[in-house]
């Protein structure tokens, strides 16, 4: 680990100026952030991260979670992944973002790890851990040893030829179906980002993963209220029951009568560049009946831009099951 | 003075009162190798050489440290830490509170389990400097050898470990988890003790071990 300089900010506008200093908000930026420190403090250790300064923000008042006036939900930057995991309003309302936080790490991690600290987690594909080793993400221009190398944990949407790294993280796939709202404080005040438009894919530039810019503070996510009666589920396949990132996930948002589905959201994990939103499946099924074989055209249309490498080709047809079955369980729920 | 003597004493500061062991375990951690023109300042050539005889004045913080004010099993320390020590290594390196143990140092094993605020952590990843405000409890603050803790009697009772490195985490999981939202079955323990790795695979006994201190609740 290299030195640092730790620094407390007392306000969110001293946080901002602070990290407004930044060669960049992405991978290498020389100012960062710190929350929970769970995913930064261990690749500063393995030297991927080499921030100059650091900024405490555990001090700042963005720890809240509280009901919007207009009935959905505010999610505090700094609420820990534990407590919004038990939220009774998460568990009522957003049951798959419970679910999804409750399958993520351990409890050690959820009770460290921030709500936005996982909205801008690292990738885990051992080539972008390793500095012996090329990664356009780590370091531009070195190549990409995931190409051909071991990749079996490796994405198959969203990848380039410069990048296939899996974004790891279940918080985002849930917050993915959930449509959520990314707010952030930056140099130049406020904005509401959809998550949708948060993420970015790798293309020829894997080192930006997202909008962020030097100065940008996610301050808080907002979660819109779903229409009444609306069920959802979150499902991960693994190679081992816990502890483990996701092989494959399916976070699913449905509302349906006997024959017909009159709201549907579909999102994936562990097979995609970033937290992978499917309209394709989604406009398979709007206004369908909630059957399994529609459930199988869906997963088929989700999967078609699918590209494997050389030891995870076994994904798509897993993905598909884990979203067939993920839309089965959602639709059955009481 | 041997180094077993001059471990026993409470340092005013680690990088201050440099012992052969706790200068090894700073420069291991911080990462020599690759910072050695930024850590340079932190380790006097004397004390290198002489081990613990050329003690550097402790007022004079080096370059580049932070004083640091941690409560730890309800006694206050002040001591000057390096910005990169986490609290596991200063817990064991600054403080001597070794119970606490490194396993993985990649917060994947759950050795090093404290509870920071009353809530398990891994320790291993939690930077000291930023830990200024917390309320931290080790193993040491958890039982003594005459009175034990009513999860370390369960875990002797029921044999909850082989070799015992992994226990002090086990056992800081397990009083923590005992008061968090889980189920009431061996399924619900093993999911929610899963941050704590057992290389001997003694898991049946710790889960044995936490059910009993669960059902004397």
């Amino acid at each position: 680990m290299e030195l640092f300089v730790l620094v407390t900010p007392r306000t969110v506008p001293d946080a901002i100026k602070s990290q407004a200093r930044s060669n960049t908000a992405q991978n290498g930026a020389d100012v960062r952030f710190i929350a929970g420190g769970t995913n930064l403090v261990d690749y500063m250790r393995l030297n991927v991260e080499r921030p100059k300064q650091l900024i405490d923000i555990n001090g700042l008042p963005l720890d809240k979670i509280e009901a919007t006036e207009g009935a959905g939900l505010k999610i505090g930057a700094l609420a820990r992944n534990a407590d919004v995991a038990q939220n009774p309003i998460v568990k009522e309302q957003y049951a798959v973002l419970s679910q999804a936080l409750l399958a993520g790490a351990s409890p050690q991690l959820r009770n460290m790890a921030t709500t936005a600290g996982n909205l801008l987690q690292k990738t885990r594909c051992v080539y972008y851990r390793d500095t012996a080793a090329g990664c356009n993400k780590r370091e531009p221009g070195s190549g990409c040893s995931a190409i051909g190398g071991y990749n079996r944990m490796l994405a198959i949407l969203g990848t380039s030829e410069h990048c296939i790294a899996t974004n790891p993280s279940d918080q985002n796939v849930a917050l993915m179906a959930l449509d959520a709202v990314v707010h952030i404080e930056g140099v130049n005040g406020q904005r509401a980002v959809p998550i949708a438009e948060f993420y970015v894919v790798p293309g020829s530039t894997p080192q930006r993963e997202t909008i962020l810019e030097p100065g940008d503070l996610i301050t808080h996510v907002t979660l819109a209220k779903l229409p009444a009666g609306t069920k959802s589920t979150y499902l991960k396949l693994r190679d081992r029951s816990s502890y483990e990132f996701a092989l494959a996930s399916a976070a699913i948002v449905i509302k349906h009568a006997a024959n017909r589905i009159d709201f549907i959201r579909v999102a994936m994990g562990g097979v995609g560049t970033k937290p992978w939103r499917s309209l394709e499946a989604e406009k398979a099924l709007a206004g369908k009946a909630p059957t399994a074989e529609n459930f199988h055209a869906a997963a088929e249309a989700a999967l078609r831009g699918a590209k494997s490498q050389s030891q995870n080709g076994f994904k798509i047809e897993l993905a598909k099951r884990c979203l067939v079955h993920a839309m089965i369980q959602a639709s059955q729920t009481a | 003075m041997t180094i077993d003597e001059e471990t026993k004493r409470e340092p005013a500061s680690s990088l201050g009162k440099l012992s052969r062991r706790s200068f090894l375990s700073h420069v291991g951690a911080a990462g020599m190798a690759t910072a050695a023109a930024v850590v340079a300042p932190l380790a006097p050539s004397e004390a290198t050489a002489e081990g613990q005889k050329s003690p550097v004045d402790a007022l004079q913080a080096p370059p580049g440290t932070m004083p640091v004010t941690l409560r730890v099993n309800g006694e206050t320390h002040t001591v000057q830490i390096d910005p990169r020590a986490t609290l596991l290594d200063t817990l064991r390196e600054t403080l001597h509170l070794t119970g606490t143990k490194k396993g993985c140092d990649h917060g994947q094993c759950g050795a090093c389990t404290v509870h920071l605020n009353g809530r398990r952590v891994n320790s291993c990843l939690a930077l000291a400097g930023m830990q200024q405000n917390a309320e931290i409890t080790t193993i040491e603050g958890l039982g003594t050898p005459d009175h034990l803790h009513p999860m370390q009697e369960a875990f002797v009772e029921h044999d909850g470990y082989q070799c015992g490195y992994c226990t002090s985490g086990q056992i800081m999981s397990a009083t923590a988890m005992v008061k968090e939202f889980w189920g009431k079955t061996d399924a619900d323990v093993k999911e929610a003790m899963s941050g704590n790795i057992c290389r001997c695979g003694a898991y049946p006994n710790i889960v044995a071990a936490v059910q009993a201190v669960r059902r004397m609740a």
